[in-house]
């Protein structure tokens, strides 16, 4: 299950019994409940998926997405869109 | 070909035994009812060009004539009201087709209890647009329907203007190898009227495009540019636009994606909505197609005008598959970028 | 936007599938679960950037697809009450029940709203005491505390007025569905990484390995699927069967404890129908008993209400992988989007709707 954006929590109050925060999405700003975050502070990036935080984004996992890539050894200069045949390479 | 008398011509949508929201949308629903209703009801040359603006010949002239029915709701979003569209809205179809927008009517159907306030608010915004645009309204109607037959306020704007001599700006003009411009970012109106709606309410105020877009077209008839077509990207967004365009020039287009410029404030509400700004509306954007030749002077003078400052070329026609709009990915794959059937609507899947 | 469009970038995207060619060395069959991976997949064209070998079957990850038709039958009963102010995902508007959708409802006079956030239908029941206010509470385990939440204020707020119609369905009872039949298709998982932000990833544990199958916990942007197929296919090429997590930036191990604590106050496991797959034991929630004054389907009466499914529409199949939607015999001329057979060609996630999008290319 599926959408969940990425946003920035700007501030944050508590609404009756709910913790909620204003979100920064882009360059959106929406009310969003961050009663399933509660230790998300202002300054950190939540997923948010129908009005609710479900994470708060751990940023050095994040950037291993990209670390990932030098790990597996492939370099800038490998280009599968080149025409040339596809399939499996001898490496 | 002689038009049935009964009208029996079914809708390829059978099941459909009453009008949906979607026939309204700006998809493929009413495409199809506009093709399959309407057109062969009326049938006559002008109408036959499919255009925003019917373009007809009265003694020495050629001048171009459109209608509009508006019922934006809510009424007043950021950045305008149904009065300013109901203006700037008629004068851009006027200017699609490269006419100097000269002479509006006004029709409005108002809903028993609509407060004085309100309708004092909006025939304000008319008047200012009409200023605005140097236009003028010189004839009208009012009717007033029970309570609870309308939603307030339905406004019918028609309007007449002189298309210069020399000036065929059309679909059937495209060509093969013609660049396609767009004059700024997409989206703004649709999620201006979306945030001011119960239970999608942004923090953050985006305010609707919506403009007059006859001073940007004229900036370029007056350059001497060779325009092909030019259309203004309303319900339905950019890519139904750019569809009509595909369809009824007979031609594919080619987009890049990351070509279209979008606010960070439109993409991140289109994010969080689950919306591709693709298509969603706007009210002061229009399309250009013109030989390749003229793309540089066209964004030249397109970005030193106000509403042009975004200016950008985002794609170009190509021969194959006509009727076709194809889109060049962020990631650099191909894909159909295809016509909804109905209204895009917000999404958690 | 931050956290987003870095995972959307060209170079990266070309690098990971250059890795993926070098890595992979005969077929293999992954299965993505979620509907947003399969949206994402087909609006970005990933299947087509990799290389022949590998195949991505869509799974039935979509729960607007899976919702069964006496749910929505029972959703256009309800909405179709003068006194119901009847809330919904848009997802869900356009949905075909029996013989009609909530949008050709609302077209008759129903008052069907979308919302964003099932709170919002909460205040609407706040601000209108004179109204019934139904919220269709549908979804997997990520939406579920949030559907949770709003029963939750209904009852500390003392709102009699307010009632939820519960279609929720759980993944992993479906993951075991697909892995438990005796022509298994698929070889590895792509897993939901936002119902596993919900529920963690142990779950999962003992299905790779009973059926010693790789599953890796994946996100959605164009390099976590990338980054997802990579770990996913390195495992198969090394006969591991374990469970990875690819989207770590939002997925916890142990997942979000506040969020299944509440999902375990207001809900239980109960057995589900699933559109097209038919029941599946143990792969519901219904509210418990202790909440059964906020439940729409006793409130309205609708409880027993059975429909049955279209005959033409070969949905189960597609949300089994088993067949492709092109390969449907009525896809693109029966069933369209604008006259949908199944779920899966109306819901924006539906594969066959995705496929329908962004597939019918013109010949070059």
């Amino acid at each position: 299950m599926c959408l969940g954006i990425p946003g920035e929590v700007q501030s944050i109050t508590e609404e009756g019994a709910l913790r909620m925060g204003r979100v920064a999405f882009g360059g959106i700003v929406k009310q969003v409940c961050l009663a399933y975050v509660p230790e998300a502070e202002t300054g950190d990036f939540v997923i948010v998926h129908a009005g609710f935080a479900i994470s708060r984004i751990d940023g050095e996992a994040a950037a291993r997405v990209f670390a990932y890539l030098d790990e597996i050894g492939v370099t800038q200069e490998e280009d599968a869109m080149a025409p040339t045949t596809k399939g499996p390479r001898a490496r | 070909m002689k038009p049935d008398p009964t009208l029996e011509c079914p809708l390829p949508l059978a099941r459909h035994t009453v009008v949906q929201l979607a026939h309204g949308g700006g998809g493929r629903l009413m495409r199809e009812l506009v093709e399959h209703l309407f057109l062969p009801a009326f049938e006559n040359p002008a109408l036959a060009e499919r255009h925003d603006s019917a373009v007809v010949t009265l003694g020495a002239e050629r001048v171009a004539f459109t209608t509009d029915g508006y019922v934006v709701h809510p009424r007043f979003f950021p950045g305008g009201d149904i009065g300013t569209l109901a203006v700037y809205g008629t004068v851009n179809d006027l200017a699609m087709a490269g006419a100097r927008p000269a002479y509006l009517s006004v029709g409005l159907v108002l809903e028993e209890g609509l407060a004085f306030e309100e309708l004092r608010r909006i025939t304000a915004s008319m008047r200012d647009a009409a200023a605005a645009c140097g236009v003028a309204l010189v004839t009208g109607d009012t009717k007033v329907v029970d309570r609870g037959k309308g939603d307030g306020v339905f406004i019918t704007t028609a309007g007449i203007g002189l298309v210069p001599p020399g000036v065929a700006i059309h679909p059937r003009r495209v060509r093969p190898g013609d660049a396609v411009l767009l004059t700024g970012d997409v989206g703004r109106h649709g999620i201006a009227v979306l945030s001011v709606r119960e239970g999608l309410a942004f923090e953050t105020r985006i305010e609707s495009d919506c403009a007059p877009l006859a001073t940007l077209v004229a900036a370029l008839l007056d350059a001497g540019i060779d325009l092909h077509c030019l259309r203004d990207p309303t319900r339905g967004g950019l890519a139904a636009a750019l569809n009509e365009i595909a369809v009824d020039a007979g031609v594919g287009i080619a987009i890049t994606e990351a070509a279209v410029p979008v606010t960070d404030a439109v993409a991140g509400a289109c994010e969080l909505l689950g919306l591709d700004p693709l298509y969603v509306a706007c009210e002061g954007r229009m399309i250009a197609v013109l030989p390749e030749p003229e793309v540089d002077r066209a964004l030249e003078l397109l970005r030193a005008h106000p509403l042009g400052r975004q200016a950008a070329r985002i794609g170009t026609v190509g021969e194959s598959g006509p009727g076709t709009v194809v889109l060049e990915t962020r990631l650099g794959t191909r894909r159909l970028l295809d016509l909804l059937s109905g209204e895009q609507l917000p999404r958690i899947c | 936007m931050r956290f987003l469009d870095e995972y959307r970038g060209e170079a990266a995207g070309r690098r990971y599938v250059a890795a993926i060619g070098a890595l992979v060395t005969r077929p293999w069959r992954l299965m993505e679960v979620c509907g947003g991976q399969t949206h994402a997949i087909v609006r970005f064209g990933i299947d087509e950037l990799l290389p022949p070998e590998i195949t991505l079957i869509h799974g039935p990850g979509c729960p607007v697809c899976v919702t069964p038709v006496d749910q929505i039958d029972k959703a256009l009963l309800i909405a179709a009450r003068p006194e119901v102010i009847f809330c919904s995902f848009g997802d869900m508007l356009r949905v075909p029940g029996s013989e009609r959708d909530l949008f050709a409802v609302k077209a008759e006079g129903g008052d069907v709203r979308i919302v964003y956030s099932p709170l919002d239908a909460v205040t609407l029941a706040e601000q209108h005491p004179e109204r019934e206010v139904v919220f269709f509470a549908v979804g997997f385990e990520t939406t579920a505390p949030a559907n949770a939440a709003a029963v939750y204020e209904a009852r500390r707020r003392g709102l009699g007025n307010f009632s939820v119609l519960v279609s929720h369905v759980l993944v992993p009872p479906a993951m075991e569905a697909i892995l438990a039949a005796p022509d298994r298709l698929v070889d590895g998982f792509l897993a939901a990484g936002h119902v596993c932000t919900i529920m963690g990833t142990a779950e999962y544990e003992p299905l790779a390995a009973r059926y010693r199958v790789p599953i890796v916990v994946t996100g959605f942007e164009p390099l976590d699927l990338l980054q997802g197929i990579h770990m996913c296919v390195a495992q198969l090429e090394e006969g591991r069967a374990e469970v990875e997590n690819q989207y770590a930036r939002s997925v916890r191990t142990s997942g979000n404890a506040p969020a299944r604590a509440m999902i375990d106050e207001i809900f239980e496991v109960v057995p589900r129908t699933w559109r097209g797959l038919g029941a599946i034991p143990g792969s519901g929630l219904g509210l418990r008993a202790e909440y059964v004054v906020w439940d729409a389907e006793r409130k309205f009466g609708v409880r027993d209400l059975v429909a049955a499914e279209s005959e033409e529409c070969r949905s189960g199949l597609v949300l089994q992988g088993r067949l492709k939607p092109p390969d449907c015999p009525v896809f693109a001329t029966r069933c369209t989007p604008d006259t949908p057979l199944g779920a899966t060609m109306v819901s924006a996630e539906g594969a066959c709707a995705a496929y329908y999008r962004y597939r019918r290319m013109p010949a070059p």
